[in-house]
């Protein structure tokens, strides 16, 4: 088991709360974001995090750390998450996950390039990103823009691009909590940021786009 | 952008995530700089997506809610007073 791992799982085991509640404070988001593939509601969702929680104390005898700890608990959570899900009725988004590439989606709407068969530049912008006024990208409603923005995201993409890019989490931890390959991950990402890419233009040049 | 470019601007948005990743392959990474050192729209964009990264990376997240922390640390109190019994 890795070292630091090793700490919080003997913390936990001889009852630290502070150990158990920072965790809990420091995943909460990341559980909620990714609970939300799976099921329908933030309020559902918030349920599911509880129980995954008292089923990752269940079950903490039996942790071996093949996995990390992070990885193991988004594993419970994953399975609670689809199992609560189905019980609601929703269609699993398989393909949304496991084969994001299928349903093409381009970064940028092909309209605002020259088409194939320009003679001068075939696939040149013809409508280049405008510039962004540097002063407000840095205001704190633009960060609201941007949250609003992941927020409108396909679960999927908003759970990829809040793990790697608002949390600051690593491609291969990504792809450990929530079973992706390199490439999907890659993909969910790639579209989770050009449409927020979009919406902050949107928002900052609101007479171009 | 010039017009003896292998990679046209369009192509280039869709690789700009594999490029930020470190996942191009060499012929891919060499033609994608080459464009960019050349094309001030696409400049322009991949600057724009590390805007977005670095501010997505200033967002707070989902705190959890003083009754649900309460309800799990109720719960890791029973757990942990019953497994040390």
């Amino acid at each position: 088991m890795e070292q630091g791992d090793a700490q919080l799982v003997a913390a936990l085991r001889a009852g630290d709360e502070e150990t158990f509640r920072s965790l809990v404070r420091s995943w909460n988001g990341p559980l909620l974001r990714v609970a939300q593939i799976f099921v329908p509601s933030r309020a559902v969702a918030e349920e599911v995090v509880q129980e995954t929680w008292l089923r990752v104390l269940g079950a903490l005898d039996k942790f071996e750390g093949r996995s990390s700890l992070k990885t193991w608990v988004f594993r419970i959570l994953v399975n609670t998450a689809k199992t609560r899900g189905q019980r609601e009725g929703r269609l699993l988004p398989f393909s949304a996950l496991n084969d994001p590439a299928r349903i093409p989606e381009p970064a940028v709407e092909p309209g605002r390039f020259r088409p194939e068969d320009d003679p001068r530049y075939p696939g040149g912008w013809s409508a280049p990103p405008p510039e962004l006024p540097e002063e407000r990208l840095v205001a704190a409603e633009t960060r609201a823009v941007i949250g609003r923005a992941i927020a409108a995201l396909p679960a999927t993409q908003a759970a990829v691009i809040s793990l790697r890019d608002v949390e600051g989490w690593s491609s291969e931890e990504v792809c450990n909590a929530l079973d992706l390959t390199e490439v999907n991950q890659r993909v969910l990402l790639h579209r989770a940021r050009a449409r927020v890419r979009q919406a902050l233009e949107q928002y900052l040049t609101p007479q171009i786009a | 952008m010039i017009d003896t470019e292998p990679t046209s601007c369009q192509e280039l948005v869709e690789l700009v995530t594999d490029y930020l990743e470190g996942a191009l392959g060499p012929g891919d990474l060499r033609r994608f700089e080459e464009h960019l050192a050349v094309c001030a729209g696409c400049e322009r964009y991949l600057e724009q997506l590390r805007a977005t990264i670095r501010i997505s990376g200033t967002l707070t997240v989902d705190d959890l809610s003083p009754d649900a922390e309460r309800t799990l640390l109720g719960a890791f109190r029973d757990w942990a007073s019953a497994s040390t019994v």
